[in-house]
């Protein structure tokens, strides 16, 4: 991204939006993203009647249906902290889309001041806390797969396998057309299940050749999908004695929390 | 033949294409070959977008004056001798074109590359009035052969491979099997070049039509386009009628982002710039020149603020060559005239929703159509926008103009959809509903349909976020209530 | 209704109302600017990386070079303009020689089987050229007709250095090619850019010169 994005100062409290997969299948990586940010000496507020950003229906075409949803959201964040997500789809989804979704509505100026205010976990880390991390892990080898919304929608690229190179221990290895989308796509992946399967299945050999041990991402559609085919392949290859789907997934968060702070 | 290949339904033919490794492996080299040069026609990101901001804004301009610049280029073309035409769709401008024909008594016509005479289907309309139609350009002309349609909007025959091209110029023209590109191109020139010296008209399209001058300006590397407008005795240009610009000086980046976007090249080796029928005392080029302006559903898709942007399309191609979903399936599969992502956003409007329903929500809305669109059309915005259109879905649009609005809403989906809205509005009901989810999670089958054909069942966590957040929360307060009594 | 009236009726009547332009910022390509030296070496760099042969030659010898050039290619006859300067001086330099010197001196119609498939060569001068791209800037008129510089296999094109410009955009806007109430002169019956010999990469991405165009495009830059 050639803009450059101003950062703020570093907050005394932010929100965390934990974003629905997250809560339901990667807990974790939402607890290890708020550690992170309190160990950043900030408060962080979780609010308990967070659901969803609504981008499923949006990119289903339900709008409707995602308006009420996001309307829901926007009356979470009362106060003017940050907001901060550790998705850049849902984030993106906040930051980009809330404001169209809600053009000639009531909830207009609100969308436009929450969107306003969102950040995606990982530049928070890096351009907001301008995060000191000490790895403390063994060595591992590592790729890093940056979700389509971080890249081109929020413009972070860069931002992940920055915070990894911070990491002593930890060797970052590029897979092929590591810009290429990995085929997860939301409700894509169920309406077109071969395009997509041929996208991961792609994904995975490009991640496998690079001999990483670990498959690290800033959001969880891509891990399921990367891993599921992963998984789903290493358990053909195991038939046929062969090596793919060989490496694990973790998020960012996880990643970050574990090493610098439970090794 | 019809562009809706033999498999009437998108997903079979997705199936086939997938299930052949032949298809996949030749976009996938050509697609990553041609990313690979217009990465590098494009060495500075400042330049790259300056130059994608001034070509938007000259398609902007152009489109925000379109019916006066339209005006404008019917006075100066007819002033210098073009004849002009108007065609409300595909039929009318095939039917213009086969009374020209008539008229001059052609019975052949040499055509240059023109996607909207594919469009409009006009070879097999013009083969059906005893004319003959025959492609020049050698990837047309490729696909002319096989009897197939354009699998690319730039390189029509890049779903073959040079074995497969060998075999066919061998079993319909003859030439010997051969793997030698340049001799397989020397024999093509030889039966083209007899061609064009007997044909009646030549037919072609126009990438730029400059209102300022009345100038027909084509880009092309093989100088097939420049013997078809210029040998024949009568060159009918065929166009949509957004492809107008306003001035000259507008066409300078217009080219040189087109052709760095299409191929990586920094210029095609022709850029043929057309303002008039052969003049007096002149010694070559057509006594007669004609331009049809073809709308075809391009003036509906122009009501509309959001969906006006499909219009600034310039046709490179490059959405197509960075997607991952036209990579793994080709063009052929999307069953019509433009595939990819531009076919996805323009052929639901050419053809009504009711043709192309699968064609919007077949994208993972990855964004690099619209990262390297150079006239930055908002394509996945636009993708978002005809999902909805196909499923009525935002009532804020009732009254739109596209065609074939609502066609995919069902009953079952529109309920499933209402009542995640539901649940995902209260959070009280969402945190019941997900905690109960995590409690059950044993019962989630293995087995889920799609997703788990090459992956596995994705597993739900013992416990939520929320829930973990809770009880962090109590833990803690509970230890300050400790920390705070006297011990 | 006309289909025009129909259709310029719709556009005139938008649902969402009149569109305003936006200001377009010619900047990133006026700002492209070399000095003589660098056009040079930037169009013979450009011109050569699509096939095109360069040579830089004085205008007092560059038919000897041409000469030369014509015996290496073989060409037994060369398609010459009759009035244009670069043709005079061919044809009073070559007139004793073997190669025989055509005209394209009549219609199209009366000759174009031979102009087909006997013609080996042509030559033609150019009007401009392009450093940015590598391009030749033609204005075919009754003198170099549009076919001379396409069908023959090889074109020879006699540049001046001094005739080299920056941009695309700078031949148009200092040559005055816009419309004539804007000051401009109005454009030719056929204006034509050419950078490099045909070419095509239909077949599989690999790249084959002299589809239906000329093989070879010779560059002379008389310097």
């Amino acid at each position: 991204m050639s803009s450059i994005k101003l950062y703020p100062p570093k907050p005394k409290q932010v929100y965390f939006f934990g974003t629905c997969l997250v809560d339901l299948f990667y807990p974790d990586a939402g607890m290890a993203g708020i550690q992170l940010l309190e160990h950043e000496g900030i408060e962080v507020i979780f609010p308990q009647d967070q659901t969803c950003c609504g981008q499923p229906a949006y990119t289903s075409g339900y709008q409707d249906q995602a308006r009420e949803v996001a309307a829901a959201q926007l009356k979470l964040f009362p106060e003017n902290h940050l907001i901060v997500l550790p998705s850049g789809s849902c984030a993106g989804m906040m930051r980009e889309h809330y404001p169209e979704l809600f053009t000639g509505q009531p909830e207009e100026t609100r969308a436009k001041d929450i969107a306003s205010r969102v950040y995606e976990l990982t530049e928070f880390l890096l351009h907001v806390c301008h995060i000191q991390i000490e790895d403390k892990g063994e060595p591992i080898k590592v790729a890093m797969h940056t979700s389509c919304s971080a890249r081109r929608e929020m413009g972070l690229g860069e931002v992940g396998p920055a915070l990894l190179r911070k990491m002593d221990n930890v060797e970052l290895v590029e897979q092929a057309r590591i810009k290429e989308c990995c085929g997860f796509g939301g409700a894509f992946s169920v309406r077109h299940p071969e395009i997509s399967g041929a996208m991961v299945t792609d994904k995975v050999e490009a991640i496998d050749a690079t001999g990483a041990d670990t498959m690290i991402t800033s959001d969880c559609g891509c891990m399921m999908n990367i891993t599921g085919a992963a998984e789903h392949i290493k358990s053909q290859e195991i038939k046929s004695q062969g090596k793919g789907g060989s490496f694990n997934g973790e998020h960012i968060a996880s990643f970050l929390w574990r090493r610098c702070h439970e090794s | 033949m019809s562009h809706n290949q033999s498999v009437k339904e998108f997903h079979p033919r997705v199936h086939n294409a997938i299930a052949n490794p032949q298809i996949r492996a030749n976009f996938r080299k050509a697609m990553d070959g041609l990313m690979d040069k217009r990465q590098q026609a494009f060495p500075s990101d400042d330049e790259l977008e300056r130059t994608r901001e001034l070509a938007a804004a000259i398609r902007l301009r152009a489109l925000a004056k379109l019916p006066e610049l339209l005006e404008k280029l019917e006075a100066n073309l007819t002033a210098q001798g073009i004849k002009v035409h108007w065609a409300e769709d595909g039929d009318e401008a095939c039917k213009i074109i086969l009374d020209i024909c008539q008229q001059k008594k052609a019975k052949s016509v040499i055509k240059g590359k023109s996607m909207v005479s594919e469009e409009m289907e006009l070879n097999h309309y013009l083969e059906k009035h005893g004319i003959e139609a025959l492609e020049s350009d050698l990837g047309e002309y490729i696909v002319q052969l096989a009897e197939e349609t354009p699998s690319h909007i730039i390189m029509p025959a890049i779903h073959k491979n040079t074995d497969q091209i060998s075999d066919l110029m061998h079993e319909k023209t003859g030439t010997k099997k051969s793997r030698d590109v340049e001799y397989l191109t020397a024999e093509a020139r030889q039966q083209l070049r007899e061609r064009f010296e007997k044909a009646d008209i030549g037919v072609s399209g126009v990438n730029f039509a400059v209102a300022e001058t009345g100038t027909l300006c084509l880009v092309e590397n093989e100088g097939n386009g420049r013997l078809t407008t210029t040998v024949p005795p009568v060159h009918i240009a065929v166009t949509g009628i957004e492809k107008v610009v306003e001035n000259l000086e507008d066409v300078a980046p217009l080219l040189s982002i087109l052709t760095r976007s299409a191929t990586g090249q920094h210029i095609t080796t022709y850029f043929n710039m057309i303002s008039s029928p052969r003049k007096e005392g002149e010694l070559d080029g057509p006594e007669e020149v004609h331009l049809v302006l073809v709308d075809s559903g391009r003036s509906n898709i122009y009501q509309d603020d959001e969906l006006l942007d499909t219009l600034r399309c310039i046709r490179c191609g490059a959405c197509m060559n960075h997607c991952p979903v036209y990579t793994r399936i080709g063009g052929h599969a999307y069953g019509h005239t433009y595939p990819g992502p531009i076919g996805s956003i323009l052929m639901p409007h050419l053809v009504g929703m009711d043709d192309a329903k699968d064609l919007p929500s077949a994208s993972s809305l990855c964004g690099a159509c619209g990262e390297v669109c150079p006239v930055k059309i908002p394509i996945p915005k636009l993708l978002v926008r005809l999902r909805e259109e196909s499923v009525a879905g935002n009532s804020d649009h009732a009254n739109s103009v596209v065609k074939g609005r609502g066609v995919k809403r069902n009953r079952v989906e529109s309920l499933v959809w209402k009542g995640w809205a539901k649940m995902h509005k209260h959070g009280g009901l969402y945190r019941t509903g997900t905690g109960l989810a995590t409690v059950f999670r044993g019962l989630v089958p293995s087995n889920l349909g799609a997703w788990t054909n090459c992956r596995t069942a994705p597993k739900l966590a013992a416990s939520t976020l929320h829930q973990q957040v809770k009880a962090r929360q109590q833990e803690k307060a509970a230890q300050d209530k400790n920390q705070g009594e006297p011990s | 209704m006309s289909a025009r009236d129909a259709i310029l009726n719709r556009l005139r009547h938008r649902r969402d109302g009149a569109l305003t332009a936006p200001v377009s910022d010619f900047s990133v390509v006026t700002e492209k600017q070399w000095s003589p030296a660098e056009k040079r070496d930037l169009f013979q760099q450009k011109i050569e990386s699509v096939h095109g042969e360069v040579h830089r030659v004085r205008h007092d010898n560059w038919l000897e070079k041409l000469k030369h050039l014509l015996a290496e290619k073989q060409v037994k006859n060369l398609l010459t303009p009759q009035k244009a300067q670069v043709g005079l001086d061919v044809r009073a330099e070559l007139s004793e020689s073997d190669i025989a010197l055509l005209a394209y001196d009549q219609p199209i119609e009366g000759w174009k089987a031979e102009l087909f498939s006997h013609v080996d060569a042509a030559i033609t001068d150019v009007r401009s050229a392009i450093a940015e791209t590598g391009t030749l800037v033609l204005w075919p008129d009754a003198d170099q007709p549009r076919l001379m510089s396409l069908v023959p296999p090889i074109h020879f094109a006699i540049l001046d250095a001094d005739q080299l410009k920056n941009t695309f955009h700078e031949v148009i806007t200092s040559e005055r090619w816009g419309a004539t109430e804007k000051g401009g002169e109005g454009m030719p019956t056929n204006a034509l850019l050419i950078s490099g010999p045909s070419k095509t990469a239909d077949i599989e991405q690999t790249l084959a010169y002299g589809v239906h165009g000329p093989k070879e495009l010779i560059v002379l830059i008389r310097e």
